[in-house]
């Protein structure tokens, strides 16, 4: 059966005029219609936060639960029914701070979820205090003269704990957030897709560079695995590697030519270079990394939950109750 | 001491094995209580372990005691004080002496009575039975370290690991003391160590070397004690923990159910074995994840719900302070969730290896805003299975969350278990959205008699829809703040809960003229029937109702509590039974019981309050 995106629509979003989250849940419904899986057979599970309501926006399955668990209820979810299409929507205080916990466990079990993490860098729903991913110096309500902390990047947390899926987009560019979902529910395990978002309200600008396809032409490269890694307004710079990290080269200048601009691979197994990738920032002098950065294959948590039982019931020789008391010393009264 | 053996016969004894924790103490009185049982007896045991993991050997606080009482009728506790103690060394006579009864048999191994045993022990002398006063007639001084060294001399094993097998010994004397016979324990340790044959054969050595010493020497007590069964239930029985027992009511609900089993759970002591013995069950599709956190062990089993899976969540008290905000998730979204809390003394770490029934009003009361979810508290080790089946079936099939309250001592304790048979259980029937609401369904709609919602599990198309947190509309089930709505649904969610059926307060004792009623909860059953049958054997007027459904309360509650002229409450925490009982029912006025020791109840100073409470 073929879906459109008007399949996976429900209700009408209540978020700010300008919110990220409108043009994320465009993409949603986009890439649910491509990728098929029928409505029915999708879990939407979000925590709290602006963009946590967006479940109610989704002709699906779904629960907009408590603050930071969304992760967890999501992992009983699917490993309680891995039939289940399981989209987990969290924001970054949600995802990142009172989920935090839960965050880097999904990623560490490889559950196989789609881990959407919408970065505004705010808390938007409690009107603007910092968020575990505000830059040190950040002025907010809750920080009057600046915050004293370093953030989150979301991706060295999800590789510090193992994650075998990362990839980022910006919520203005549907084509490129629709192909990173697309990849997220292709990849088997916990695949974690970061939004690059606005909050028009408490943190208007912090995407800046990027927020536009003129910006994003400028600052930000998008890697595909197999091709170079080559950006520019006129594809003119280039990656290489250079000593333990990356560097910035112009493609033509001092006998730099295609052929020696890094190759993606977002399969290495090795996560050092995709790190550096996604590490990149413009206030360094690089182009910020969109696209699927790592997608390593490995065995998912809820695939060998399930195998282990197959195993277990084929060596062992009680399968119901009645059995399993027989396994047990047992004496006769008579 | 005399040559002629009599055999005398007991209505009942208690003996407690005691020594360092790496002893096997728990194995010895194990096997001790299985022997009994299979002639039987009625056994109740309860295992009391130091909190250290493990404190430096021969230390005082290092004693580990496992009690056994056996009976020829009905037992219910684990009985207040031992007419045997087992003391394997100096720290464990020391430390364990105080639950001997008065005249009680001692055996003891000397071996392990030596100036450094004694200074750990905090002896001042080397006269270590003078110094506790006590009579060296009624102690079996038995160099019980040495004899099974030389029973084990040919058997190639290095002295750590005959030393193993000194439990064994103890066994054997306790055995032959109450003339039990051997072949049971014999098969118990070659299952046990069915891989390990060696070990097997040397326990079983030393076991018939435990027994033949007793034997030929008569030890130092005249007689062996027989303890024949008075009023047998024929069937097949085993003997089950508490928490074992849990976890089988849990099996046992879900295969009834048609459901998968899923646990969410976090290791906290006394809950843990519940997450280890469903976690052998795989063959039976059971689902066990070992959580991040106690949070995450809540939430999880609240999706694998959602998602169409019996959820359980098992811990202890600390643990449901985490867990309160995702099972009031549950309330509101009005899901199946079966939340487990094996009580330990508290507050905070509190006392974990302890038992204590201070969870009470946490578990009715401890959540934001109005939150109501049933209340089941087990009364005995065995009840657990009933309690955690029916605790199941409450929460399928009522859409709620419902909390099963058992306690250390009946978690640790055990009693023999008749085997059940799953087709005299009740049938367990989820109120599954009827196919033909399709179309005009929305989540809060309900059954107009029980006003419970009806349950779509995800995979059924027709009936996408969304839950949560907020407060949703009764008919639309979107979010609404409407006022007139969340009066409404705030009422509906209570209704629902107060609805479900639960039995009558049964009165036992002097039902029709009591003095006094004795009433309790949960996991004191046992100690608070032993005190009532005490006080009706020496002519007292006495009953007892015991509550296991807490909320609701049995419809008969107020009129059990006002028929009586004097009630006492009797509980191991400062009164939360009686607080919620006096809410409940209009101008009850108790007496209490009160004790919060992080020990059973002494059935002893139970009757002493009780008679206390007669004579005012």
């Amino acid at each position: 059966m073929s879906y459109t995106a008007q399949d996976y629509k429900k209700g009408q979003p209540r978020w700010c005029p300008g919110c990220g989250d409108h043009f994320f849940l465009a993409s949603l419904h986009k890439a649910m219609a491509e990728i098929g899986v029928d409505p029915w057979n999708n879990a939407v599970i979000s925590g709290i936060g602006c963009s946590s309501r967006l479940p109610h926006y989704m002709a699906t399955y779904g629960m907009n639960t408590i603050h930071g668990r969304a992760a967890a209820i999501a992992t009983g979810a699917k490993v309680a029914n891995p039939n289940l299409t399981v989209w987990q929507v969290s924001g970054d205080g949600d995802g990142l701070a009172i989920g935090g916990n839960h965050f880097i466990h999904a990623n560490r079990r490889n559950i196989n979820l789609n881990m959407i993490l919408l970065n505004n860098r705010i808390y938007g729903l409690t009107k603007g205090q910092y968020s575990p991913t505000s830059p040190r110096g950040f002025v907010s309500k809750s920080s009057p003269y600046g915050t004293v902390e370093d953030p989150f990047r979301p991706a060295e947390l999800c590789f510090g704990a193992r994650g075998h899926f990362f990839a980022r987009a910006v919520a203005t560019d549907t084509p490129a957030t629709v192909e990173i979902l697309k990849a997220a529910y292709q990849h088997k395990g916990a695949s974690v897709c970061e939004i690059l978002q606005n909050c028009v309200i408490f943190n208007n600008g912090t995407h800046d560079s990027v927020y536009t396809k003129e910006g994003r032409a400028k600052n930000a490269i998008y890697v595909e695995h197999g091709k170079p890694l080559i950006f520019g307004e006129n594809r003119e710079y280039g990656l290489v590697q250079e000593g333990f990290g990356l560097k910035v080269v112009e493609i033509g200048k001092d006998g730099i030519t295609e052929k020696d601009i890094l190759v993606h691979d977002a399969h290495c197994e090795d996560n050092t270079l995709q790190l550096k990738l996604a590490l990149m920032g413009n206030g360094d002098g690089f182009p910020i990394a969109l696209g699927v950065i790592r997608d390593v294959e490995a065995p998912t948590y809820d695939d060998s939950v399930t195998a282990q039982i197959e195993e277990v019931k084929a060596a062992k020789k009680y399968h119901n109750f009645a059995e399993l008391l027989e396994t047990n010393d047992i004496w006769e009264v008579k | 001491m005399s040559d002629e053996l009599e055999i005398k016969e007991l209505e009942e004894v208690v003996v407690r094995f005691s020594g360092d924790s790496g002893d096997g103490m728990q194995l010895a009185g194990n096997i001790f209580s299985t022997v009994s049982a299979t002639v039987g007896n009625s056994i109740s045991t309860f295992p009391d372990y130091p909190a250290d993991i493990r404190a430096p050997q021969g230390s005082l606080t290092g004693v580990s005691g496992f009690q056994v009482h056996i009976g020829a009728g009905q037992v219910y506790t684990p009985g207040d004080k031992c007419d045997v103690l087992v003391a394997m060394n100096a720290a464990a006579l020391k430390t364990q002496y105080r639950y001997a009864k008065p005249g009680a048999a001692i055996i003891i191994d000397t071996d392990s009575f030596g100036p450094k045993d004694l200074e750990k022990a905090a002896f001042k002398t080397a006269d270590y039975l003078g110094e506790m006063g006590i009579d060296p007639d009624r102690v079996i001084a038995c160099p019980i370290s040495q004899m099974v060294k030389d029973c084990l001399a040919d058997s190639g094993m290095d002295v750590k690991a005959m030393m193993k097998c000194r439990n064994m010994f103890a066994l054997g004397l306790v055995c032959w003391l109450f003339d039990r016979d051997l072949e049971v324990a014999f098969n118990y340790l070659k299952e046990k160590f069915a891989k390990k044959a060696g070990v097997a054969e040397a326990n079983i050595k030393v076991i018939k070397a435990g027994y033949d010493y007793g034997h030929n020497t008569h030890s130092s007590v005249a007689n062996v004690y027989r303890i024949e069964t008075k009023h047998k239930v024929p069937g097949r029985y085993m003997d089950i923990t508490g928490n074992k027992a849990t976890a089988y009511g849990f099996i046992a609900a879900a295969e009834k159910a048609e459901l998968k089993l899923y646990l969410g759970s976090y290791p906290i002591t006394p809950a843990t074995d519940v997450l280890h013995e469903l976690s052998k069950h795989k063959s039976l599709g059971v689902t066990t994840v070992q959580c991040e956190d106690e949070i995450a062990g809540c939430a999880s089993a609240l999706g694998a719900s959602f998602a169409g899976a019996l959820g359980v969540t098992s811990t202890s008290g600390p643990g449901i302070c985490l867990k309160s905000e995702a099972m009031n998730l549950a309330v509101i979204m009005e899901l199946p969730l079966v939340v487990l809390d094996v009580q330990r003394g508290g507050p905070a770490t509190g006392l974990p290896t302890k038992s204590e029934q201070t969870d009470l009003l946490q578990c009715l009361f401890g959540r934001n805003g109005e939150s109501p979810m049933p209340v089941i508290a087990a009364t005995s080790p065995t009840d657990c299975f009933d309690a955690a089946y029916q605790a199941s079936k409450m929460a399928l099939e009522h859409m709620t969350p419902v909390i099963l309250m058992t306690d250390a001592y009946i978690a640790n304790g055990s009693s023999a278990f008749k085997l059940p048979n799953l087709a005299d259980y009740p049938a367990i029937n989820p109120p599954y959205v009827p196919e033909e609401l399709k179309g005009q369904w929305a989540p809060y709609l309900r059954d107009e008699k029980t006003k419970v919602r009806y349950w779509a599990v995800p995979g059924r198309e027709g009936f996408e829809h969304i839950l949560g947190g907020l407060e949703k509309d009764n008919q639309t089930g979107a979010i609404s703040t409407n006022p007139e709505n969340h009066d409404l649904m705030t009422r509906l969610r209570k209704e629902k809960v107060d609805k479900i059926p639960v039995p009558d307060l049964e009165v036992l004792g002097d039902k029709d003229d009591a003095d006094l009623l004795i009433v309790g909860f949960g996991g004191t059953f046992g100690h608070l029937h032993a005190a009532m049958d005490e006080m009706r054997a020496a002519g007292k007027k006495v009953a007892m109702a015991h509550f296991k459904f807490i909320n609701p309360l049995p419809k008969n509650t107020a009129y059990v509590l006002m028929k009586y002229k004097k009630v006492v409450v009797a509980e191991q925490n400062m009164g939360q039974l009686a607080s919620w009982l006096r809410m409940k029912v209009d101008g009850f006025v108790p007496y209490q019981f009160n004790q919060v020791k992080g020990q059973p109840f002494v059935v002893e100073e139970l009757v002493n309050a009780f008679e206390d409470i007669l004579k005012k």
